[in-house]
């Protein structure tokens, strides 16, 4: 009987036991080791207990490094637009799209095909409509008499294209969020505006958007973490160039372990993005909890006004 | 609730019909010229749609599975084959074993009431926050010198399985929730442990919460190139890595490498039309329900 009990008991720790041990292994160990890693000035083909602790000189090079501030401000300025356009795009589709239609299930998986393959695809198939000579956009453009454009040769037109490209994949993401927003917005509000004679211009900004705010938030959070991670699609189109005009600080990361074998200064730049998202996602929790306390505030209110 | 449709002015199917074509153009662009010969696809006055097709570049690609001796195919490259053949392994295996341990725990959280869903929903989202490239440098260290897992499989699928589980188990956690606990109870009374209370009879109800978090699983490991890129040998290399290795070289040869990424974007693209449903949920369920 004793047995049993203590199988009993010991049963949940047999069923997390697996996932725990990977868990720490596969990854809370790799992310303490890389924080570990960026004090180090350490190649490839050394074992790490070989390379010379340094400090954090490997950080004041950063600071030094103009290549690195460059590429710093090539991912704020990407993430900022990119997301910026998509929140637009999608919302304002989602409040185009928002109406009883046949077939709108359909329309939804189109619109997710984008995400759902592979970020290198993507980047070869809009490397192949950039292309100058054999590209849809030049070939269409010259067929009407017009110089063809250089997608991903002239340092303003390729981060042009990276964005285009983003734009194209991640916009459906916002619009399908915002839809399910949208779709379960209370119904009594909306009706009770169209009673008072509120116009269609008036309802969106007065009613939907307002109460669709807090996903619509937590949706920019999302996709700007995101946004901070591409980094396959923009090593297909243009991997970094011309010069230093695309390449974002994941892709800077990949490339100076790969191609430039500074481990430790690779670690030290990925610590310096983790801190960065870190930041942005200790936010988005922070406006959660402050949400929740808020509707949690108004439900006491108006529980006491039915008293 | 007014489900019948109504009726809408032209102009707002035509904005329907163009958001259709911009997002699905460059897939079928790319499915076109996945069926065209490189002569074609320089050939300014061949159409970029209407042309006549060919299936060379799929027997380029795929050469070393035909049954017949394509008479164009020279020299036959083996990359592309072996490497489909190594994404499957890794994508099928880290998926099982990704929804086998983390249905398990999953199941632990909510029977044997651990950590609330806070602390797991808490984990997901910190994990979504991690970029693969600030994996790169530690897990190439890691696999390399300390685990002896570099080129291996068991290392690709070891990190995929790791990256995937918080995701998996926060997932599955809220489908394990909706199970009647009458149900476990009455499995218990008739004599059944907890092993095969989870095996046979909670696992056959959860199964549309598995499809789901086995698409997203898989996805990610089918899709995924940084990762597999550092740790894979010659011999294990996934299809994403043979891609990127094959457009550095200067005359690209487009169809064969459309064909190369068709058959890559395939998988995806066929669990999306079959699964959209779980997919949008899946998506929605963490900015939505919060």
């Amino acid at each position: 009987m004793s047995v049993a009990i203590k199988a009993n008991r010991l049963t949940p720790y047999m069923f997390l036991a697996p996932a725990g041990i990977i868990l720490i292994f596969a990854l809370l160990y790799p992310i303490g080791y890389m924080i570990y890693a960026s004090f180090l000035d350490w190649s490839p083909s050394q074992r790490i207990g070989q390379a010379e602790f340094i400090g954090f000189r490997n950080y004041v090079n950063l600071w030094g490094d103009e290549a690195f501030r460059e590429s710093f401000w090539v991912t704020i300025r990407f993430a900022a637009i990119v997301v910026t356009l998509e929140m637009f795009l999608g919302v304002g589709l989602a409040l185009l799209l928002d109406r009883n239609i046949k077939g709108m299930a359909v329309l939804r998986t189109v619109f997710i095909l984008p995400m759902m393959i592979a970020p290198i695809v993507v980047g070869l198939m809009w490397r192949y409509m950039y292309h100058p000579t054999v590209g849809i956009f030049n070939r269409t453009l010259k067929s009407f008499g017009f110089e063809g454009i250089p997608w991903l040769s002239d340092s303003t037109w390729s981060f042009i294209a990276i964005v285009i490209a983003d734009v194209w994949q991640w916009t459906p993401f916002i619009f399908i969020l915002a839809l399910a927003a949208m779709q379960s917005l209370p119904r009594s509000a909306l009706e009770a505006a169209e009673i008072d004679g509120a116009s269609e211009w008036q309802k969106i900004i007065l009613i939907k958007l307002p109460l669709m705010m807090p996903v619509l938030i937590v949706t920019l959070l999302l996709r700007l973490i995101d946004a901070f991670k591409v980094l396959e699609v923009i090593l297909v189109l243009t991997n970094g160039g011309p010069g230093l005009s695309t390449e974002i600080l994941a892709l800077r990361i990949f490339r100076t372990a790969q191609e430039f074998q500074e481990l430790g200064e690779a670690a030290a730049m990925s610590n310096l993005l983790l801190m960065m998202l870190m930041a942005i996602t200790i936010g988005m929790f922070a406006y959660s909890r402050v949400q929740e306390a808020r509707v949690a505030r108004q439900r006491a209110a108006a529980e006491k006004d039915d008293d | 609730m007014a489900t019948q449709t109504e009726k809408q002015n032209p102009a707002f199917y035509a904005l329907i019909a163009a958001l259709v074509v911009m997002s699905v153009g460059p897939i079928a662009l790319m499915l076109a010229t996945s069926f065209k010969t490189n002569v074609d696809v320089y050939d300014a006055s061949v159409p970029a749609f209407f042309f006549s097709p060919t299936i060379k570049n799929y027997e380029t690609v795929l050469c070393n599975f035909l049954w017949y001796e394509a008479d164009h195919v020279d020299y036959c490259d083996p990359t592309f084959g072996r490497a489909l053949i190594n994404s499957l392994i890794v994508g099928l295996v880290s998926t099982g074993l990704t929804l086998t341990i983390g249905c398990m725990a999953a199941y632990a959280l909510v029977r044997f009431k651990f950590m609330g869903r806070g602390t797991v929903s808490m984990t997901t989202l910190l994990m979504r926050m991690v970029p693969p490239a600030v994996l790169l440098v530690p897990v190439f260290g890691i696999w390399t010198f300390q685990y002896g897992l570099d080129q291996t499989y068991a290392g690709i699928i070891l990190i995929y399985t790791a990256m995937n589980l918080p995701f998996v188990i926060w997932i599955l956690q809220s489908f394990i929730v909706q199970v009647p606990i009458q149900l476990e109870e009455a499995a218990r009374m008739d004599g059944a442990n907890p092993f095969q209370v989870f095996f046979l009879v909670v696992l056959p109800i959860i199964q549309p919460g598995l499809a789901a978090a086995a698409i997203f699983t898989f996805r990610i490991a089918w899709n995924e190139f940084l990762l597999a890129n550092a740790l894979s040998g010659r011999s294990t290399r996934t299809v994403p890595v043979t891609i990127v290795n094959s457009i550095t070289e200067y005359d690209i040869n487009w169809g064969v490498i459309m064909a190369t990424g068709m058959l890559l974007a395939i998988p995806p693209i066929l669990f999306t039309f079959v699964a959209s449903k779980q997919i949008i949920t899946g998506m929605t369920a963490g900015a939505v329900k919060g």
